[in-house]
């Protein structure tokens, strides 16, 4: 079959099962956007690439399946680079394709070119430049493999105009569905290592303060099954990062919430403490370790990862192991019930006491609403979590509304919790939440977002409300940068450089009427849950709440940038006197 | 042969690379973006033409050699990488220079050393001449330092290149002394 490289690049897309692409037209793209006319597949037309980008993230979070982003050359190219960055900073699966000037014009400074896979180069996992038409079914179902198997990532597919123009010649192509892969230098499955597995085993049942550290890797590799039999059976608890909220029920047991920075004191101390860390999926991220060289100094080190270089790259591991999640921790359990799984466990009566201990005296907390004053933050996220779908998917942007959210929320299933997480992209919630809902319609989607992030990325509101996708936003309005006016508090004698954007302007509620959604404003607290039950109700257009939220609360606990994790400073009601 | 602090905190990679647009950039890239020092570096086509070795001697005192290696493994286009250990390696690098020798006196010598280092002389002026020389790093130093009181006007280096020893012993044939591997 005859096909000009346009119509291949469509027909590729539906070769690989994608349903939707997020994107926007423009000159070296826009043969491509032809054929789309006749495609199955649903465009998400948005109002600026960078939301194309993060629905892509926002749908490959929630769904496992890849995002696809489609934007043109250029400017389009480089409003692309940060939402590239921000899924390969979290592994997230995304196939973006852009255009290119024709082959020829490329290196003249021709109108919009820019050298996007040189720019692209260290933001994604791996990027094409097709020179060929007939390339384009290889190189786009190259593109899928690599963004989804090992440890996933953005691939970036650039192709030059000429190779897709009707009636050009250089654009025919015979259609050919590809079915093999010529990637000699990409090797993602490793056998496992049994001896590894062995010695793990043996790790884990003799160790006397265990906690098991279970990162993204975990959503990535669909292994929150494993991961909750191999916590049962060794009866070990488990700290949830950031990437991995949801990734195991943050209303069992053994669940001793997120560490870090921000972490609640108990899944903090308890790796402080810990004699032996179980590392699955996650990466010794400085905002989980903090100060690198008094992080956990007692603890041996299992570490799982499907990537060896994150293997000994901040932390030395004793025992390293390379892999798929899913995989070797289905290992690792068959090997602790080899040596007897809960019988063969160390005695661990004290170290529980202690972590009860530790819950007991230092829950997460907040104040009571103090009378003539806003909302507290806290109170807002904890009456959306009560009043929505346990499965409800929260979507965050980044700052202090982020680790609220992380914090008050309970998740109790995989693939509820989507932020940015490695790379910080304040944003990022609009956009993504509205890739989440695209990708789960059936689900309550519900962003999480603080005024400064929403005023990033809003107008992909207007996209929402065309393409009837009911996402929901709650705007924590304290009118500031409030996690950089935290930081001023603290550490910056109270200078609040910069920091005030002022609550009252823009008006959000007129704002997102005026985009299409249906536009509320909460000051009291009594307002709150009525409201939230409102808009819980509509699901036919976007609802944007403006919470008006007290400038001066602050996120606790909190681990001073650079300080080790046993300085960390917690909530001003639970400190000695 | 005394050796040089610079190799004491170097190693030398050999990467076998596909041969396609902008491989360089990617293995420059990540050694600039991941804070890798690169002592030197060689490409050249192989006997294959799919591919490319890319001879690298990285300096191991700003990361360990096996973060290094790991994330040069995961760039997709590189396919194999050969870590040499310099005792059982041969490594060659080139060296060019043209001198100042204005007088019959200091040709002569220049043409001693040349001589003595199994150099050669590649071109000739009136008051100049251009040598060249391979080996080993310690070697060029040792020839380049040597020359320098001719007053070098222009000198260049190539990158180290190199490549595994040979088996010295035929390994199907028993034999009762263990087997050596001479310098070379």
């Amino acid at each position: 079959m005859q096909l000009n490289g346009a119509q291949a690049v469509i027909k590729a897309l539906e070769y690989e099962g994608v349903d939707t692409v997020f994107g926007m037209p423009g000159g070296a793209i826009l043969p491509v956007y032809d054929p789309l006319i006749e495609s199955s597949i649903r465009h998400i037309l948005v109002r600026h690439e960078q939301g194309a980008g993060h629905m892509a993230s926002g749908y490959a979070h929630a769904t496992g399946r890849p995002g696809v982003a489609i934007v043109t050359s250029g400017p389009a190219a480089t409003n692309m680079v940060t939402p590239l960055l921000d899924a390969f900073m979290d592994s997230i699966p995304m196939v973006c394709i852009t255009g290119q000037v024709a082959l020829p014009a490329i290196g003249t400074d021709a109108f919009q070119e820019a050298d996007t896979t040189g720019i692209t180069m260290s933001a994604t996992k791996h990027n094409f430049l097709v020179t060929k038409a007939s390339d384009i079914p290889q190189v786009i179902h190259d593109a899928f493999h690599l963004a989804t198997t090992g440890r996933p990532g953005p691939v970036l597919v650039d192709i030059p105009k000429d190779l897709v123009a009707a009636g050009n010649p250089n654009a025919m192509l015979d259609w050919y569905e590809p079915n093999s892969h010529d990637l000699p230098g990409y090797k993602p499955h490793r056998d496992v290592d049994f001896d590894a597995i062995a010695e793990a085993a043996e790790l884990i049942c003799a160790a006397e303060r265990p906690v098991i550290y279970s990162g993204g890797g975990i959503l990535r590799s669909r292994a929150a099954e494993v991961l909750l039999q191999l916590a049962e059976m060794t009866q070990i608890p488990v700290v949830t990062t950031l990437m991995n909220r949801g990734g195991f029920p943050d209303n069992h047991d053994l669940c001793i919430g997120m560490p870090g920075m921000h972490g609640n004191y108990t899944a903090v101390m308890a790796m402080q403490n810990a004699d032996l860390l179980i590392a699955l999926g996650a990466r010794f991220d400085d905002r989980v370790t903090g100060d690198r060289g008094s992080f956990a100094p007692d603890a041996k080190v299992i570490h799982v990862d499907v990537d060896p270089a994150e293997l000994g790259k901040v932390r030395h591991a004793h025992v390293p192991i390379a892999g798929d999640a899913r995989e070797i921790i289905g290992a690792i359990n068959d090997s602790v019930a080899s040596l007897g799984g809960i019988d063969a466990q160390a005695d661990r009566t004290i170290w529980r006491q202690t972590i009860s201990g530790w819950q007991e005296k230092y829950p997460l907390v907040y104040g009571d609403h103090e009378d003539g004053k806003l909302l507290k933050p806290q109170f807002v996220i904890e009456q959306l979590r009560d009043a929505s779908p346990e499965d409800t998917i929260v979507v965050a942007g980044v700052g202090q509304h982020q680790m609220w959210a992380s914090q008050f929320w309970t998740f109790n299933h995989p693939y509820t919790w989507i932020n940015s997480g490695g790379l910080g992209t304040m944003g990022y919630s609009v956009p993504a939440a509205i890739g989440a809902q695209v990708g789960m319609p059936d689900r309550m989607v519900w962003a999480v977002d603080g005024d400064g992030c929403f005023q990033m990325t809003a107008q992909e509101l207007v996209t929402a409300a065309i393409e009837k996708i009911p996402v929901k936003i709650a705007i924590l309005n304290n009118g500031y940068l409030g996690m950089v006016r935290q930081w001023q508090e603290l550490f910056y004698d109270e200078r609040y450089s910069e920091t005030h954007l002022g609550a009252d302007l823009p008006n959000f509620k007129m704002w997102a009427e005026s985009m299409g959604c249906v536009g509320f404003r909460v000051d009291s607290p009594e307002e709150v849950g009525p409201t939230i039950q409102k808009a819980n109700e509509i699901n036919d257009r976007p609802v944007v709440i403006d919470f008006r939220t007290q400038h001066d609360e602050k996120v606790y606990p909190m681990v001073p940038a650079g300080a080790s994790n046993s300085e960390l400073i917690v909530d001003p009601s639970q400190r000695d006197a | 042969m005394t050796t040089t602090a610079r190799t004491d905190d170097t190693r030398t990679l050999v990467v076998r690379v596909e041969n396609k647009a902008g491989v360089l950039a990617r293995i420059a890239g990540l050694f600039s973006r991941r804070g890798f020092n690169i002592e030197s570096l060689a490409v050249a086509p192989t006997e294959d033409d799919r591919f490319s070795r890319i001879t690298i001697v990285v300096d191991v005192s700003s990361a360990t050699i096996d973060q290094i290696v790991a994330q040069l493994d995961k760039l997709i286009n590189v396919v194999q990488i050969q870590l040499l250990d310099p005792k059982t390696s041969v490594e060659r690098e080139l060296l060019m220079a043209t001198l100042d020798a204005p007088t019959p006196v200091a040709r002569r010598e220049i043409i001693d050393l040349v001589q003595i280092f199994d150099a050669s002389v590649l071109n000739v002026g009136f008051d100049q001449l251009m040598v060249s020389v391979a080996g080993s790093q310690q070697r060029l130093d040792d020839f380049e330092a040597l020359l320098s009181r001719y007053g070098i006007t222009e000198l260049q280096r190539t990158g180290k290149i190199a490549l595994s020893q040979l088996v010295k012993v035929d390994p199907t044939i028993e034999q009762n002394n263990k087997p050596t591997t001479g310098e070379n």
